[in-house]
């Protein structure tokens, strides 16, 4: 069994490699660099999927073997791989969002016909695809910051795809700058690291927490906690997120979004709990604060959007601060000696990536749907699409419920099991500091009340009422394949949230690994149809026993059908409009003015700016022309970004003076320099 | 611990027909308390009875969604109901899901609530929809937060194990985190149910009303789905408080019919107390300005904060 899933392994990762390799070649006839590249990513990601969960199901992912990809000619670079539990556990949801995605590209791509290289989007979508697997899977730090390093400029292109508009090019920029001052800090702790252990295999790493000095061990974690924070989209490390992944391709999106941010995830994961070994208390309130910073002010930040890729993109970081959430809870109870609700809460925070990466996918999807029918991201020009995209809304409905944190879907579990090891983390210290659970949990509560404020508006505005514009009443629906791979994800939206106790199997040889416990059997009660905590009668909940109950209780307005209203007719008739000729579109609430109560509400924090001009003729309440404009300051930009960004510029303006132009200045300044660093070393 | 489908039954229909009168009574002492003569307390069934026999009208704009929000606010309130004990200290369903649960069903409920005012495009609904999320977002981490105050103490999500936990001993029950808690919860009660001074469930075509003004493009059996899942909600939530922090004469586990019927009299008796108590703010106090309500709601979340940090102090001891 272990053979036969490395087999497919790496037979999944040729596929990518021959996706890459034919979409560039065909890169002159679309319609076959569209078939061959999307449809090598399907059956890659497809095989993929199998043999990572197989590798789980199976227990074979414990036992795994380090093994080299490539013989390397390079001194301490090992192209290694070794599909480990946490790797695998990753590589499904790469696999997952890959298979579906690829899907759905193959209907998505022709909106490019005759436009842009067909070839180019799905060679790079394949090279992305891979070099993600491949940073879930490398033993080596070298190989990893290889593969990362190529993960990022791939996505640097598939974000410029569209480089002829100005925004994208400049988010590109952005993304790429600050991808890098991320890499940067990787490669200075995976050199602390190399110190430390003499190596860059990862197997040296393990536990080596507990053998450096405090001063490096603080610097090792500060360092990885801001790179990979920089990939994850932390606030206030995420200002490139809500810029490039809207401007990005949908089925790019979709990835970034599921995907991307999660090797952020991955390697905090990795490090913090792999590596490090039993970690100081500051380090879980670090991670445990930021990650409900990020979440509260994701959301607040969304509600404020229109666009309506934008508004997801900011959810991203919403979503990374649950998972944070569950990290930090879990580095605090690795501290205090509680491996048990350590394990709890890790598995919440792994188990919300995953729920994270499939809404999140489906919902980047259906708005690649609707801005492929409409040709526009701005929601105040949708409207009316359930009545034309049907099967889109109710698949975005579906990633709407899930992203709220609704029961029963898959979103709801997740923060279920999150809040069970925050309240049960109350009793696990005397100090002060256990106040910082309950707290967190009721700002979670409200992340997800505000979520489910911002669904109501995502969807409502974009898909119900009347159509706000042209490009939405000439809306079509989506072919086949696009809705075939939203199907897909709404399929997992389902499984994962109806049936968590079997989902939950696939963790026992992962907390293994990382914390020493098995918990997928505390967890399930009533042969796996309720989800138990795993504190005594801590609390139970069955989403599918719900959902039944649910159906079963449809009975009684059956019955009231039956007894009062069976003769009653319908009638179709207009919306009541207060005695005016007829409602039109104008009338309806916009999101504008949807959130406005929110913006009001947090207005020390959105600053909020707008400006009214009228014109009339007579008085002011017969207007015959109006202008309104609306603006939310960007807070990070303004206020951290810009003020950085300007002193750099100063500094470099300072520094020109050095740059003469003549070369024995220059020599002058390597001589100098030479010398200094003599006397350094003497 | 297993589900009971006698006790399943029984606390079904007793939410399904006790939420309506609870309402009728509470309209009614509030036109008493008014100097008004007001409807008979069963009104309610006669309104219920007559919406549920009317022709239905249609917006042509709406979708399938408006058609199918109603069922979802109307079982969501009926399941999240079966979660929260009653009669007996052992809710029929606890098994199922305990407060989390309880309050994600309600979210759900009200998440198609807002997505039926959208739906057939006139303002009104669109403003109804807007501030119904928006003071529910508010409301939610105080009441979250009063929650997970007994929550902790009880060491369990489990509605019916934290009622249980106090019953035995009384003295508990004036535990100061308690009485805090209840008292965050009561104001998060009043923006939840619609009352004043968050709401006014008596106002119909006024710019400042929330949740009617969802309602307005709904007739005929939609409309009293709809009416009827906001009553039992509000049962719902009111039996959250009355028996979960006061759970003075709930029955055993095995009780026999008198131990029964006391425990009905007893619950009857703290939810008219609480209706009452409901009813007096309802009659005193104005209507806020919407964009005091936050000021209110955040009271609501310093008591429950308070109530947490007296957990903090006793907690163990």
């Amino acid at each position: 069994m272990a053979v036969l899933s490395t087999k497919l392994l790496l037979l999944g990762l040729l596929g990518y490699g021959m996706g890459a390799a034919a979409g560039l070649l065909f890169f002159k006839r679309e319609r076959a660099a569209n078939l061959l590249s999307f449809g090598c990513a399907a059956l890659a990601a497809l095989s993929n999927f199998i043999s990572c969960v197989s590798a789980l199901a199976t227990g074979a992912a414990a036992s795994s073997q380090s093994f080299e990809l490539l013989p390397s000619l390079i001194p301490l670079v090992r192209f290694s791989i070794s599909p480990d539990p946490l790797g695998c556990y990753f590589g499904i949801i790469v696999s997952l969002l890959g298979l579906a995605i690829s899907i759905y590209s193959v209907g998505y791509a022709p909106g490019y016909y005759g436009r842009k290289n067909i070839g180019v989007l799905g060679g790079f979508f394949n090279m992305l695809l891979m070099t993600t697997t491949l940073v879930f899977l490398a033993d080596n730090a070298l190989f990893f910051l290889m593969v990362w390093e190529i993960m990022a400029m791939t996505a640097f292109f598939l974000v410029s795809y569209e480089h002829e508009h100005e925004e994208t090019r400049n988010a590109g920029v952005l993304y790429f700058v600050l991808s890098h001052l991320g890499t940067g800090c990787l490669i200075v702790g995976f050199f602390l690291l190399y110190q430390a252990s003499g190596g860059f295999a990862f197997e040296g790493y393990r536990d080596l927490g507990a053998r450096l000095s405090p001063g490096i061990r603080t610097s090792v974690f500060l360092l990885f906690l801001a790179g990979f924070g920089f990939k994850a989209g932390v606030v206030p490390l995420h200002i490139w997120l809500p810029a490039a992944h809207p401007v990005a391709p949908s089925n790019v999106s979709a990835v970034m979004s599921g995907v991307l941010i999660k090797t952020g995830i991955y390697g905090m994961t990795r490090v913090f709990f792999d590596f490090m070994g039993n970690p100081p208390n500051w380090w879980g309130v670090t991670v445990l604060t930021l990650g409900t910073i990020s979440a509260v002010l994701g959301v607040l930040f969304a509600l404020m959007e229109h666009d309506l890729k934008r508004l997801l993109a900011y959810h991203s970081i919403e979503n990374i601060g649950i998972i944070l959430m569950g990290l930090g809870a879990a580095l605090m109870f690795l501290h205090s000696g509680h491996p048990v609700l350590a394990s709890l809460a890790l598995i919440a925070a792994l188990y919300h990536t995953l729920n994270h990466a499939v809404f999140k996918a489906l919902l980047f999807l259906g708005a690649g749907a609707v801005l492929h029918a409409t040709h526009t991201r701005n929601m105040e020009e949708m409207g009316g699409l359930a009545r034309r995209m049907r099967w889109t809304a109710l698949f975005f409905l579906v990633g709407a419920v899930a992203i709220s944190a609704l029961p029963p879907l898959n979103g709801f579990v997740s923060e279920w099991l999150t809040y069970q090891s925050l309240l049960q983390g109350f009793g696990t210290t005397s100090s002060l500091i256990r106040l910082m659970f309950p707290l967190s949990g009721a700002m979670l509560a409200l992340t997800g009340a505000l979520a489910a404020a911002c669904f109501v508006k995502a969807f409502g505005i974009t898909f119900l009422a009347q159509p706000r514009s042209d490009r939405a009443r000439q809306a079509r629906e989506a072919p086949g394949t696009m809705l075939a791979g939203q199907g897909v994800l709404t399929a997992a939206c389902l499984f994962l949230g109806l049936f968590p106790t079997l989902v939950l199997k696939l963790f026992d040889p992962l907390t293994r690994q990382l914390t020493g416990q098995q918990l997928s059997r505390q967890l399930a009660a009533v042969d796996g149809l309720v989800l138990s905590s795993v504190v005594a009668e801590g609390g139970t909940v069955s989403t599918l026993g719900i959902l039944l109950l649910g159906i079963c209780l449809a009975v009684v307005p059956w019955i009231l059908w039956l007894v009062f209203a069976r003769r009653t007719r319908i009638r179709v008739a207009p919306t009541w409009d207060c005695g005016l000729r007829g409602l039109t579109p104008h009338m309806e609430y916009t999101a504008t003015g949807f959130s406005k109560p929110i913006r009001m509400i947090f207005k020390t924090l959105f600053r909020p700016r707008r400006e009214v001009q009228r014109e009339y003729d007579f008085s002011p309440y017969f207007a015959t022309s109006l202008r309104f404009e609306s603006h939310v300051e960007e807070v990070f930009y303004t206020r951290l970004y810009r003020p950085m960004n300007q002193g750099a510029l100063r500094i470099s303006r300072r520094l020109r003076a050095l740059q003469a132009g003549s070369i024995q200045a220059y020599l002058i300044y390597v001589f100098v320099t030479l010398v200094a660093l003599l006397l350094f070393a003497l | 611990m297993n589900p009971n489908p006698p006790a399943i039954v029984l606390q079904t229909l007793l939410l399904l027909f006790l939420a309506p009168l609870v309402s009728g009574y509470m309209k009614n002492w509030k036109a008493k308390l008014q100097n008004r003569r007001g409807a008979p307390p069963w009104q309610v069934y006669l309104d219920l009875a007559k919406f549920l026999r009317k022709d239905m009208v249609l917006s042509e704009h709406a979708s399938w969604v408006f058609s199918f929000a109603p069922y979802v606010v109307f079982l969501t309130a009926l399941t999240a109901g079966l979660m929260v004990p009653m009669l007996i200290a052992q809710a029929p369903l606890s098994l199922f899901g305990g407060v989390l649960a309880m309050v994600g069903l309600l979210a759900l409920g009200r998440f198609f609530l807002a997505l039926g005012g959208l739906d057939p495009g006139s303002a009104f609904g669109g403003m109804g929809s807007s501030r119904e999320m928006t003071i529910s977002a508010i409301a939610e981490p105080a009441l979250m937060l009063a929650v997970f105050t007994v929550a902790i103490t009880a060491g369990t999500t489990d509605l019916s194990r934290i009622a249980q936990s106090t019953q035995d001993a009384a003295w508990k029950l004036l535990n100061p985190a308690r009485v805090l808690a209840f008292a965050a919860l009561f104001i998060v009660l009043l923006a939840e149910t619609g009352r004043i001074p968050v709401d006014n469930p008596a106002t119909h075509l006024e710019l400042t009303m929330i949740h009617e003004a969802m309602l307005l493009e709904y007739s005929g059996r939609y409309l009293a789905l709809m009416e009827w899942g906001a009553s039992i909600k509000q049962l719902v939530l009111m039996t959250l408080l009355v028996n979960v922090f006061i759970p003075v004469g709930l029955a055993g586990p095995h009780a026999p019919f008198l131990g029964l019927a006391m425990s009905l009299i007893a619950y009857l008796v703290k939810l008219t107390v609480l209706a009452a108590a409901m009813v007096v703010v309802e009659t005193t106090n104005a209507k806020l300005r919407l964009f005091r309500v936050p000021d209110l709601l955040s009271t609501a979340f310093v008591l429950a904060a308070l109530a947490l940090l007296s957990t903090f102090l006793f907690y163990g001891s």
